[in-house]
């Protein structure tokens, strides 16, 4: 179509496994509907930009999470299992325990898995921009990122998203 | 003749459906037509966008019951 395209930026602030999706896969779709998508990592989100995502999950602090099992009967999957804090911050490994379980359920389910979304968005050409100034802070190099990564301000950033019709804050 | 590709995703969530739709387009030529299956319940008002969104003729969207649901795409540019 002749007509100019769409415009999506969003800023993912969040590196944790369960808030990786959102920006991920509001990206991938977008940019399957023909839009043109920018998405800005900063902060936490930083992270999802390097080669190898080591996204975790924690349900430590999170009473929404549902804490549920990915395998048993359907009956025995819909249980939600009380985690109080306490017992949570004391078991050595929950995290990773918690961040496998989740992966498992994501997968059983058919969710893609971030790597995978992410290798969508690369290929429908969404661009995928890291902070300068946080990468500073926190001490990442542009080479810790997926080659396709380009990194700029907030500045530059603002004058990509005053273009778009859709803004988002992740 | 309109060339027919078939596409499925069966048992792929949200967004996986739009996006391999637009991936098997982009090999196919103007006037082709993809046929898509998926079983995600969401598909259904998310291929009606897409194709707004896209300009691409949606010639059908089928509930096919037991969460099937069938589409012919229509590659118009």
């Amino acid at each position: 179509m002749a007509e100019k395209k769409k415009r999506l930026a969003l800023v993912a602030t969040k590196g944790t496994l369960d808030w990786a999706y959102p920006p991920f896969i509001l990206a991938s779709a977008a940019a399957a509907m023909d839009w043109e998508v920018g998405i800005f990592f900063t902060f936490y989100g930083l992270p999802l930009l390097n080669k190898e995502i080591d996204a975790k999950v924690s349900p430590l602090g999170n009473p929404a999470m549902p804490m549920k099992m990915p395998f048993g009967s359907k009956g025995f999957q819909n249980i939600n299992w009380p985690m109080p804090n306490l017992l949570m911050a004391n078991i050595p490994g929950f995290e990773s325990a918690a961040t496998g379980l989740m992966k498992k359920m994501f997968k059983n389910k058919g969710v893609a898995s971030i790597e995978d979304l992410r290798e969508a968005c690369v290929d429908l050409d969404v661009r995928m921009i890291g902070c300068q100034m946080t990468m500073d802070v926190f001490g990442f190099s542009k080479e810790d990122f997926i080659p396709e990564a380009e990194v700029a301000g907030a500045a530059a950033f603002l004058a990509y998203a005053a273009e778009a019709e859709v803004n988002m804050f992740v | 003749m309109a060339n027919v590709t078939k596409l499925d995703c069966s048992g792929m969530l949200c967004p996986m459906p739009v996006v391999k739709t637009k991936k098997a387009l982009k090999s196919m030529e103007v006037g082709d037509i993809l046929e898509m299956v998926s079983t995600d319940p969401g598909s259904m008002p998310d291929m009606h966008a897409w194709a707004k969104q896209t300009g691409h003729e949606l010639l059908e969207s089928k509930d096919e019951g037991g969460n099937v649901f069938k589409f012919q795409i229509k590659k118009t540019h």
